[in-house]
């Protein structure tokens, strides 16, 4: 723990200044690839495979858990050329109902925790929060920072707690949201993620998806840099899940687009990238239909769950 | 799965429109053959083939093009109104947005550039260029305040072949606005998007002999810059030809104007944003496979970050996507010419023989048509020709430096003086810089960013003359 503060007492803003113009400038050229025709469906499925399909509602209840199940393992009717989605991300108590229903499959199950989405609960609160997730057998921790501890300049303490909830985490991989709509600036969005990593973190996850502005491209590519970056400097890859407001498969293409170019197709994978979503897979099949019969489809045909 | 997933080809498509076999010359508002008869092939240069025929322009073409100017001069041009002439200049502007795609494909075939880059900047910014003129041509008393503003005549204009049809609109648009009219020779390797533009003059009713272009290779420019009936000169190009025309001027009280080489230094300070600097490196150099005049050719970067920097440049180059130029998601497309192809090689050689350290990225190029990889040297010394000399390709000369004085002194010690640019993340070092660096254009924490309304033009043999901006009209006009 002392270790962490004293390597976290380094931090401070901006660790790597970042230009938002030159951003939104990067932002804009990646959005002109076209990705089209066979790219276009491997793109598709490729992001449906990366997929947590979310449901982070205070009315949830076991039954729809249950069905937001069956749809990760099973997407769409009539079509077996897809992949399962990635994980499920559901509230620690329906952890236990998730996992129930995902028996015998690859899928993962992802809890958030640690006073999700505010933080504002006190250390030992989150500590038990987070081991009462794993203990109901979550395989991932999707944790928030304690995003007052950071705007007020306490780096240190934002940094010792991750490290706590990453211990007690175990096994359990561990998402750190950084909540970028609440941070303000890109130089704050990249100061959190190399806080993040630095404290241990697998992955770094843009937002709770309770807040707007949530994934913007311009958060994704600062986070993708940073990512890089802590993986020239130590050696290790660190995963990217972007979440909150991404819809469309566009979105989702662009999202392929810039890992690919930022971080290099070794990322292109479930393990090292997610999105976090949940009207997303309708849209991608949506898509994916069009492709194969030539004519868009109502909504109607395709599940809501 | 992922790791295999790449972009389909995304070809942009050339079918909308139809290209004529051959074109004649355009004087007074009709397209008619050379007197000679001769015709020269424009060609793709992303797969040698012949696009069309064009005109051989001789000294009796460029002649009857200056009378046909001079007779439009004094007949029509000059005794219209301001509001008048803003006019067809706002109807030029708004049939090049119009036909924006097919000028964009055009540009494309003949010069080898992206189909990103004439779709997103050149056919753009030269539409622009249009509409900020079309808006000086009735205000021109309000650019110079207190004097009486006239035209000077016809003027002989002569533009170089990386951004085609662009450098029409930076020479044309300023001349017409002041109340003159123009000749003007485009570059024999990419004359299609001028003979366009001819046609979109006609289409816009543009009074004949207004504009007037001559299609030939250099025998031509210099038939046009000797013939005494003009009374101004525009050359944009390299600065060996520059020097000859400004020699044949001399004593002739032609104006002239010159925009010439460069050998921009490119500075990069330890506390840049690192990522968006080397962002900045790509757009300075490889933009428009390094065809340009203010390119920032020379890399100057603090020894403190220069490791870091060279790593993550190489590793976002060989992300840069070379090929078809007409495909959408290409990054670098073909060198314009065979010539200038050769002559980059012939650079990659000299500086590999002077010492230094070559690296190219990997990705395979075209069979046919002339390519050059994304290339940069490193351990250059100051006095290699590599850096001392414009190369006019992909191709970087990358220095370290320790202080800022030290970078101030290398970035000034060319003879060029045409842009430069400078990242940091502190204003005041960008002012220190700013100030310390002798050239025209000076971009901070960006590069080659362009604008109608801001002037553009160099020092030393650079050239001199301003183009854009209220700077750009005073070449084209009396004061009294």
């Amino acid at each position: 723990m002392s270790t962490i503060s004293t390597l976290s007492s380094r931090f401070n803003i901006p660790s790597h200044p970042v230009d938002e113009v030159g951003i939104k400038e990067r932002v804009a050229r990646l959005a002109t690839r076209s990705i089209k025709k066979f790219s276009k469906v491997e793109g598709l499925k490729l992001a449906l495979s990366m997929v947590d399909l979310t449901t982070l509602e205070g009315a949830d209840t076991p039954g729809r858990v249950r069905q937001l199940c069956t749809k990760a393992i099973h997407l769409h009717s009539g079509r077996s050329d897809l992949p399962m989605v990635a994980a499920v991300c559901v509230y620690p108590t329906m952890v236990r109902v998730a996992r129930e229903a995902l028996k015998g499959t690859p899928i993962k199950v992802a809890a958030v925790a640690t006073a999700f989405p505010s933080g504002m609960n006190p250390l030992a609160v989150k500590l038990e929060d987070t081991r009462y997730a794993v203990g109901e057998g979550a395989h991932e921790i999707d944790m928030v920072i304690s995003r007052g501890d950071f705007l007020r300049g306490d780096y240190a303490r934002v940094a010792d707690e991750i490290a706590e909830v990453k211990k007690a985490c175990g096994k359990a991989h561990l998402k750190v949201i950084l909540e970028t709509g609440e941070l303000g600036t890109l130089d704050r969005v990249r100061l959190a993620s190399d806080i993040a990593m630095e404290a241990g973190a697998d992955f770094i996850k843009t937002s709770t998806g309770k807040i707007q502005p949530a994934a913007t491209p311009e958060v994704v590519l600062v986070m993708l840099q940073a990512i890089s970056d802590f993986f020239r400097k130590t050696g290790k890859k660190i995963g990217m899940k972007p979440a909150g407001g991404i819809a469309n498969a566009k979105a989702a293409l662009n999202l392929l687009v810039m890992v690919r170019e930022v971080l290099g197709p070794a990322w292109l994978n479930p393990d090292l990238f997610r999105i976090g979503a949940s009207k997303l897979p309708n849209d991608i099949l949506m898509q994916l239909e069009k492709e194969r019969t030539g004519v868009y489809q109502g909504g109607d045909y395709f599940s809501n769950d | 799965m992922g790791a295999d997933w790449g972009y389909a080809p995304a070809p942009e498509s050339a079918d909308h429109f139809k290209l004529k076999d051959h074109y004649g010359l355009f004087i007074g508002g009709k397209f008619v053959p050379a007197v000679s008869g001769k015709r020269f092939k424009t060609i793709n240069p992303a797969n040698e083939k012949v696009i069309a025929e064009v005109a051989d322009g001789g000294e009796k073409d460029v002649d009857k093009a200056v009378k046909t100017a001079r007779a439009a001069y004094d007949k029509v041009w000059r005794k219209l109104s301001g509001r008048e002439r803003g006019k067809y200049l706002y109807r030029i502007a708004r049939i090049i947005q119009e036909r924006s795609r097919e000028l964009a494909v055009v540009e494309s075939m003949d010069g080898g550039k992206p189909i990103r880059e004439s779709r997103d900047v050149d056919i753009p910014l030269a539409a622009a260029h249009f509409f900020y003129h079309a808006g000086w041509a009735d205000k021109l008393g309000y650019a110079f305040p207190g004097k009486s503003v006239s035209p000077i005549g016809v003027a002989g204009q002569i533009i170089p072949w990386n951004f085609p049809l662009l450098m029409v609109a930076w020479k044309v648009a300023p001349a017409l606005a002041c109340g003159n009219t123009v000749v003007l020779k485009p570059a024999e390797t990419t004359p299609l998007t001028a003979l366009l533009f001819a046609e979109i003059c006609q289409e816009a009713g543009l009074p004949e002999g207004v504009f007037s272009l001559v299609t030939g290779a250099g025998a031509t420019g210099a038939a046009l810059v000797n013939h005494p009936g003009l009374n101004k000169v525009a050359f944009t190009g390299s600065t060996e030809v520059g020097k000859l025309i400004q020699k044949s001027l001399a004593g002739r009280g032609t104006k002239l104007t010159l925009e010439l080489g460069g050998k921009a230094a490119h500075i990069i300070f330890e506390d840049a944003t690192i990522d968006q600097a080397v962002e900045g490196i790509i757009n300075g150099i490889y933009f428009n496979q390094g065809h340009v005049c203010c390119a920032g050719s020379r890399l100057l970067v603090q020894e403190s970050v220069e490791e870091e920097v060279v790593t993550k440049l190489k590793a976002r180059m060989e992300t840069l996507m070379v090929g078809d130029p007409l495909d959408k998601n290409t990054d670098i497309g073909a060198i314009n010419s065979k010539a200038q192809c050769d002559r980059i090689r012939d650079y990659l050689k000299i500086g590999e023989e002077e010492g230094a350290e070559l690296f190219q990225t990997q990705c395979s190029v075209p069979e046919k048509g002339y390519w050059i990889r994304p290339s940069f040297f490193t351990k250059v010394a100051q006095s290699h020709r590599i850096v001392q000399e414009e190369i006019f390709g992909p191709v970087l000369a990358i220095q370290s430096f320790r202080t800022l004085n030290e970078a101030l002194e290398k970035a000034n010690n060319t003879p060029y003086g045409l842009s430069g640019g400078v990242w940091t993340d502190k204003g005041a070092k960008i002012f220190k810089v700013t100030r310390g660096i002798r050239a025209g254009v000076i971009w901070a924490n960006t590069f080659n960013k362009f604008d109608p309304t801001s002037p553009f033009g160099g020092y030393k043999e650079s050239g001199y003359g301003r183009e854009g901006g209220r700077h750009g009209l005073r070449p084209y006009v009396e004061l009294s």
